[in-house]
C-alpha cells in the first residue's frame, strides 16, 4: 500500500517536471548504458532539452551495460516496440549498421526533418567511426573518447624521466622507474587500446574491404609483424617486471596505477573525471606513444572509443522531427561543452572544442585537452575506424589469447594465429548474416 | 474400477487447460524456439534468415574452445556437487546430534541460502582481491602465488569455492530434514548393535538417507550446471583466457553479448541433450539403488 503511494507520488512528481504543456508533448525514448553519474549527466541534459521547448518530451532510459544495451534494442525491435533513439558501442556498430533498414541514418534524419547538418562540423577523429564509406554519418556520435597516457608526476620525477613520446622511448625509462621502485606501465582493455588503436596509431590496415567501411570484412589483420613484434616486446616488459599485466577487466589494471604500484597506465580520456576522484597524488596526461620504428617519425590519430547515438527507422514523422531536435541540442556547443567537462569525453564537434578552449577550460586543466588534441592528428587511410561484423566475440577471442600470453601459458606467435583463426570464422559467419 | 469419472471430455480437458499453457508457453514454446533457431543463420536485428541445417552444431563441436568449455563444466560441475553435498552431510550429522541450541545453528547455517548468487559472487570479488581481499592475502602467505586474474587453477578455485559455499546451506537443510526422519527406535537399536559411530553412520544413516541424497544430488547437478551463472558472471566473466566459462555462460556470451543467435541456440540444444541425458542415467542407473 505504501509502495504504491509512493510509486504515485513519484509519477505525479515525474508529471510536473514535465512542464504544464507536456500532455501535448510527443514523447521520445532514448536507451543508454551510462550508468551511475554518467547517467545523471545524461539526465541533466534530457531535463535541459525538455524545458528547452514544449513539442517534445525524451524519457531516457537506462537500460545496463553496452552489450545489454544492445541486446535489449536489438530484442526490441524484433518485436516492434524499438525505442526512437538508441546508444550503441564501438563494437557493436558494425551489427546496427549492417542491419537494413533497422536505421535512420543521422545524416538524412536531419536533413529531412528540418535540421541542416554538415559532417565537416565534427572533429576529424570523430566524423568517420559512424559513417558509411562516402562519408554519410549513420550514428550520431555522443560519448567518444580515446585512449591516452596518464603518468604519475611524483613517479617521474623521482626516477628523473618524462612521460615517452614513442615506445623507444619507454624502452629507455622503463628501467629507471623500476629503479625508482615502481612498475613503469600497465594497460586496461588491450584489444581497443594495444590492438584496434595500435593499427589507428601506424596507420597499419586490421581488416579487408577497407577496415570493413565498403563492404562485409571476412579478413582480419591482426595477425602481422607489427602486432607480434609490439606484444613480444610487451612480453618482455612484463618479465623484466617493467610492464604489468593484472587481468582482463579494466579495473583490474587501472587500479595498480591508483595503488601507486604502476608509474604509468594507458585508459581512457574518458577516465580523468573518475581518476580526478580516485588518485591521491598529482597525475598527468600525455599520448598514447607509438614505435618510431613503424612510422618513421609520423604520428597518426587514434580511434575513438565509447558510443553513437542510432535512431530507429519506421517511427512517426513527429517523432522523428524530436529526435532530431534533439541531435540538435545535443551538438550545441554549450551542451557538448558541458558533457565534456562533467564527464572527460571528448567534444565531438570544432565549434564546441573551440568553445571549451575560449572559456580557458585547458588553461586550467591541461590534461583534459589531450584526447581531443590526439584525435585531430595527421589522418590517413587507416584511421577512420573499423567495422567488423560479431566484433563482440571477436574481442572475446582477443582476450582469451591475451590472457594465455600474459600469463605466460602461449606463445605470441601462436596466440596471433588463434586470434587470426577465430576471428576470421566469426567475420565469415557474420557475412552469411548479412545478405 | 470405474474408468472416468467425467460424464464429458470437455471438463477434463478445460480444468487441465490453464496447466497444459503454462506448460506449453513457459517450456515448450521456447524449448522448440531454439530448436527452430539452431538450424536457422539470422543477422541479428532478425532481418534475413536462412536455413543452414546442421552448419551450427558443426561450427560449434568443432570449436576446440567448446571443448575445453566442456570439460571445465563436467569438473567444475562434479567438484561444486559433491564438495558442497560433502560438506553439507557433515554438518547436518553434527547438528543432528546437538541437543541443545539446535535452532540457533541451524539458522546460522541456513541463512546463507537467501544470499543470491551475484550477491556471493561480489562477496567473492573482495575475498579474492588482488589488494584488499584476505583470502588472496592468506593464499599467497602459505607461499601459494595466487593469482586469479591470470591462472585458470587459481580462477577456477574462487568460482568453485563461492559456489560451493553458497551451496552447502540448502543441501544441509534437505540432509537435516532426512536424517531428523529416521525413526528414533532404529537408531537405538542401531546404537545397541554396533558401538562404533562412524561404521554406524556408513551401515545404518547412510542407507536411510539414501533417497534424499539422491534428490540433493540430481538439484546440486542442476544448480552446478546453471544457477552458478550469477557467481561467474560476476566473479570471472570466464577469464582468464576463457579457462572458467561454463557451457550455461558460453551461450549467454555467444547469444546474448555477441548477438549469434544460431550458435548459441545450437549450444542450447546440445545442453537440452546433455541434461536431458543426465537425467535419464540418474533416475535409470541410479535410482535403482536406491530403497524408499
Amino acid at each position: 500500500m505504501k509502495a504504491t503511494k509512493t510509486i504515485f507520488a513519484a509519477a505525479a512528481g515525474l508529471a510536473m517536471l514535465g512542464a504544464g504543456a507536456a500532455n501535448a508533448a510527443t514523447e521520445i525514448t532514448f536507451w543508454h548504458a551510462m550508468g551511475g553519474g554518467l547517467g545523471e549527466t545524461v539526465n541533466t541534459i534530457a531535463k535541459d532539452f525538455n524545458a528547452s521547448q514544449s513539442e517534445y518530451k525524451l524519457t531516457p532510459i537506462y537500460k545496463g551495460g553496452y552489450e545489454e544495451t544492445m541486446t535489449a534494442g536489438i530484442a526490441a525491435f524484433r518485436a516492434g516496440e524499438a525505442p526512437n533513439i538508441i546508444q550503441i558501442f564501438d563494437a557493436g556498430s558494425a551489427t546496427i549498421i549492417n542491419a537494413k533498414g533497422a536505421v535512420y541514418p543521422v545524416a538524412s534524419l536531419l536533413n529531412e526533418n528540418g535540421v541542416p547538418f554538415h559532417a565537416e562540423d565534427y572533429i576529424s577523429g570523430v566524423r568517420n567511426f559512424y559513417a558509411d564509406s562516402k562519408g554519410d554519418m549513420i550514428g550520431m556520435p555522443f560519448n567518444s573518447s580515446t585512449p591516452v597516457l596518464y603518468y604519475n608526476k611524483d613517479a617521474l620525477a623521482k626516477a628523473g624521466v618524462q612521460p615517452p613520446k614513442t615506445w623507444e622511448e619507454f624502452e629507455e625509462i622503463a628501467p629507471k622507474l623500476k629503479k625508482a621502485g615502481y612498475i613503469a606501465l600497465s594497460q586496461s582493455h588491450t584489444p581497443w587500446i594495444f590492438s584496434e588503436n595500435f593499427h589507428s596509431r601506424h596507420n597499419i590496415p586490421l581488416a579487408n574491404e577497407n577496415n570493413g567501411f565498403d563492404g562485409v570484412a571476412t579478413k582480419i589483420n591482426y595477425n602481422n609483424e607489427h602486432m607480434r613484434m609490439h606484444f613480444s616486446k610487451a612480453r618482455e616488459w612484463q618479465q623484466a617486471g617493467l610492464f604489468g599485466y593484472y587481468g582482463s577487466k579494466w579495473g583490474d589494471n587501472q587500479k595498480p596505477f591508483i595503488d601507486q604500484e604502476v608509474a604509468m597506465w594507458l585508459g581512457s580520456s574518458g577516465s580523468f573525471g573518475g581518476l580526478k576522484k580516485s588518485a591521491k597524488f598529482a597525475f598527468g596526461t600525455t599520448n598514447l606513444p607509438y614505435w618510431n620504428s613503424i612510422t618513421k617519425g609520423e604520428e597518426y590519430t587514434t580511434f575513438i572509443g565509447g558510443a553513437a547515438l542510432f535512431a530507429f527507422s519506421g517511427k512517426e514523422k513527429a517523432q522523428n522531427e524530436g529526435v532530431a531536435k534533439f541531435f540538435q541540442f545535443l551538438t550545441k556547443p554549450e551542451t557538448q561543452f558541458f558533457w565534456h567537462k562533467e564527464t572527460g569525453y571528448v567534444p565531438i564537434t570544432n565549434a564546441a572544442y573551440t568553445l571549451a578552449k575560449e572559456t580557458g577550460y585547458y588553461k586550467d586543466e591541461p590534461d583534459a585537452e589531450v584526447g581531443i588534441q590526439q584525435l585531430s592528428q595527421k589522418s590517413a587511410e587507416n584511421n577512420k575506424g573499423y567495422r567488423l561484423g560479431y566484433y563482440v566475440q571477436v574481442r572475446e577471442v582477443m582476450t582469451r589469447e591475451y590472457d594465455q600470453v600474459f600469463a605466460g601459458t602461449k606463445s605470441v606467435d601462436d596466440a596471433f594465429a588463434a586470434i587470426e583463426d577465430g576471428a576470421n570464422k566469426l567475420l565469415a559467419r557474420f557475412a552469411k548474416t548479412v545478405q | 474400477m470405474k474408468r472416468q469419472q467425467f460424464d464429458s471430455l470437455t471438463l477434463p480437458y478445460l480444468l487441465i487447460a490453464p496447466q497444459l499453457a503454462i506448460i506449453f508457453i513457459f517450456f515448450v514454446w521456447p524449448a522448440a524456439q531454439a530448436v527452430y533457431q539452431s538450424f536457422m543463420l539470422e543477422d541479428p536485428f532478425g532481418l534475413s534468415s536462412q536455413f543452414v541445417g546442421f552448419e551450427n552444431f558443426t561450427e560449434v563441436v568443432s570449436n576446440e574452445h567448446y571443448a575445453r568449455s566442456a570439460l571445465f563444466t563436467a569438473i567444475f560441475s562434479g567438484l561444486v556437487a559433491f564438495l558442497s553435498m560433502a560438506f553439507a552431510l557433515l554438518l547436518a550429522v553434527k547438528a543432528d546430534g546437538i541437543l541443545h541450541g539446535q535452532a540457533a545453528y541451524k539458522i546460522m547455517l541456513t541463512w546463507v541460502y537467501a544470499v543470491a548468487p551475484a550477491v556471493a559472487g561480489m562477496m567473492g570479488v573482495f575475498l579474492f582481491d588482488r589488494s584488499i581481499g584476505p583470502l588472496n592475502h592468506l593464499f599467497n602467505a602459505t607461499g601459494w602465488p595466487f593469482n586469479p586474474q591470470l591462472d585458470v587453477f587459481d580462477a577456477s578455485v574462487t568460482v568453485i569455492l563461492v559456489s560451493v559455499w553458497k551451496q552447502i546451506s540448502v543441501n544441509f537443510i534437505y540432509f537435516l530434514a532426512g536424517l531428523q526422519s529416521i525413526p528414533r527406535a532404529v537408531r537405538e537399536a542401531a546404537l545397541i548393535d554396533c558401538r562404533n559411530g562412524f561404521r554406524r553412520f556408513w551401515t545404518v544413516t547412510l542407507p536411510l538417507l539414501a533417497p534424499t541424497g539422491f534428490f540433493v544430488l540430481v538439484i546440486n547437478i542442476t544448480y552446478a550446471f546453471f544457477e552458478t551463472f550469477g557467481v561467474i558472471d560476476t566473479m570471472t566473466r570466464g577469464a582468464p583466457g576463457g579457462g572458467t566459462a561454463t557451457l550455461v555462460y558460453k551461450v549467454y556470451q555467444d547469444g546474448f553479448l555477441g548477438a549469434d543467435i544460431g550458435g548459441s541456440s545450437a549450444q542450447s540444444v546440445i545442453l537440452m541433450i546433455l541434461v536431458l541425458g543426465l537425467t535419464v542415467v540418474q533416475f535409470r542407473v541410479l535410482e535403482k539403488r536406491i530403497h524408499y
